[in-house]
């Protein structure tokens, strides 16, 4: 295998040719015929600002953004993944109504595109849950603690946080109906011999749940569950259309005020493709390494 | 005998899959302490009875009776129940994500709230009686078949159960493993234990039974004691089967 993995066929070089070539063109038309002006040297002080006043480093628009996009897959991901599971419960579960409220709220999520998601969740949410928690002004106030340090590691910019949790709830009640299918396939792929073991020793359903088959089905389902955080990560650039303060939100500001067009979205995909690349080879080596009882 | 009340007890039980009438009319009892064995061609509805004593089925006519309760829609009653009425499957069905310990323990720490040590205690006393204790902290995927059965049984014996229901412990066993499996089950009845056993293996029912029944069609053909049911059945049908599986 390993020898032959490595040797080159004649198609290879012709492959490789093409694509070369392709580039080459792409490249041409840009900056030939487009009359772009490459300006590479400028985007590393928009990852990393050097403050000289100051004498320290500072994290600008494309590092605020990779971090706020971070936090954001953070917390719609849990906040899915406790969606999710309630979502896959209620789809196996015995009573038809609870089972079809669940179908409903999957099959209406899963066919909407999820910007049209975005924007009816988000409107809702903006407009009825943060100001019925009265969170813009909780915010403001926390913005002028003295513990606003570990407020702004976990949530970024305070005065940023109304916006920052309805991005987080929305994308995860997008993402929550995927994950509730992921779930579902896990709970329905636990042997029924499992669930009446548990229920023959006197389980309630609750302790059957969550001792016997939830433990086995999350186990199952989670190469699935990892490609769908990926996903996730992703997906989190459509909540830039809501004005939060992500990486895809970010550049956009950075090309409006410095028209680096390409070097900035080119940046961007590769801070994307290196975050979720790395995601998928550190779930890779977690499943090589789980237990497999 | 007759004078003691019976701690199962199943009158004109009825219970259908679809168009499928899996047991009809069953009327049956067990007394504390007395050891049945149910026999009878496959699909003549023996465990299907016997997963309806412990509501892994739900009966559609008549009443079961285990313990003094009448198994009815109350939850709690049937949890009760089942915390009184240990069941050994065939295909075991141990939790593969615990330990051979955890397997044990859970039911005793999360059904009868018992402190983990004491808990673990009791674990360990019965992997001591079906002879595995040196087995407590492994997988059941690590171990034969023989010894994940007899760890299937110790977990129903660690929620001390008055009865223990047996839906053909040793069907899914490979033949060498059988004789382990049977020696446990033996060891079990002389302790006085209520047993209900589905199963083929004539030897351990003559060697355990004080009832023996058989059963087609879904119907309760023939109950009679050992000695009498193997030596002259009274039904044309069990003599048949008897016949059919005595032969080898």
């Amino acid at each position: 295998m390993r020898q032959k993995r490595f040797k080159l066929h004649w198609l290879d070089y012709v492959i490789a040719a093409v694509v070369i070539a392709f580039a080459a063109v792409i490249w041409f038309r840009i900056s030939g015929a487009l009359n772009y002006k490459w300006q590479w040297d400028r985007i590393p002080n928009y990852i990393l600002r050097w403050d000289a006043d100051d004498g320290r480093w500072y994290a600008n628009l494309l590092l605020q953004g990779l971090i706020n996009t971070i936090r954001i897959a953070l917390y719609s991901s849990v906040l899915a993944l406790v969606l999710g599971t309630v979502l896959g419960i209620a789809r196996t579960a015995n009573n038809l109504a609870i089972r079809m409220l669940a179908r409903t709220y999957l099959e209406v999520l899963r066919n909407i595109p999820p910007v049209v998601v975005v924007f009816i969740f988000f409107f809702f949410l903006s407009e009825q849950l943060i100001s019925a928690l009265n969170m813009e002004s909780w915010a403001r106030g926390i913005a002028r603690q003295d513990d606003i340090a570990v407020w702004e590691f976990f949530f970024g910019d305070m005065r940023r946080f109304p916006s920052l949790i309805s991005g987080v709830i929305v994308l995860a009640l997008f993402e929550s109906a995927f994950v509730g299918e992921i779930v579902r396939a896990g709970i329905q792929s636990v042997g029924r011999g499992q669930r009446e073991a548990a229920r023959s020793i006197g389980m309630t359903w609750v302790d059957e749940m969550r001792f016997i088959v939830l433990p086995q089905a999350l186990r199952r389902v989670l190469p699935p569950m990892s490609n769908q955080f990926i996903s996730l990560v992703k997906d989190s650039s459509i909540i830039s259309l809501i004005s939060v303060q992500e990486l895809t939100y970010k550049t956009v500001e950075l090309v409006a005020s410095t028209r680096m067009i390409f070097e900035a979205w080119i940046t961007t995909a590769c801070l994307y493709f290196i975050l979720c690349f790395g995601l998928s080879l550190l779930f890779r080596r977690l499943e090589t390494s789980a237990p497999k009882h | 005998m007759s004078d003691s009340k019976p701690i199962i007890e199943l009158r004109h039980v009825d219970k259908s899959f679809g168009p499928f009438q899996a047991l009809t009319d069953i009327n049956f009892s067990v007394r504390p302490g007395e050891r049945v064995v149910v026999c009878g061609p496959s699909g003549s509805g023996k465990s299907t009875m016997i997963r309806c004593i412990n509501q892994l089925e739900t009966h559609d006519a008549g009443s079961i009776t285990v313990d003094g309760i009448e198994l009815g829609d109350d939850t709690s009653d049937i949890r009760a129940v089942r915390q009184e009425v240990g069941m050994v499957f065939q295909q075991f069905n141990l939790f593969p994500h615990l330990t051979v310990l955890e397997n044990l323990t859970i039911g005793p720490i999360r059904v009868r709230k018992m402190g983990k040590a004491a808990a673990e205690a009791l674990a360990r006393n019965y992997l001591e009686r079906v002879h595995i204790p040196e087995q407590a902290d492994k997988y059941p995927s690590q171990l034969s078949g023989g010894q994940q059965q007899r760890v299937a049984i110790a977990r129903s014996l660690c929620m001390e159960p008055r009865i223990m229901l047996f839906d053909e412990p040793t069907s899914a066993l490979d033949p060498e493993m059988i004789g382990e499996v049977l020696e446990v089950m033996v060891e079990l009845a002389n302790t006085g234990m209520t047993m209900v056993c589905v199963t083929h293996e004539m030897g351990f029912a003559r060697r355990v039974a004080d009832t023996m029944v058989f059963m087609e069609g879904g119907r309760i053909v023939e109950v009679a004691p050992p000695e009498e049911f193997f030596t002259n059945p009274k039904s044309n049908r069990a003599r048949m089967f008897l016949d059919q599986i005595l032969e080898h």
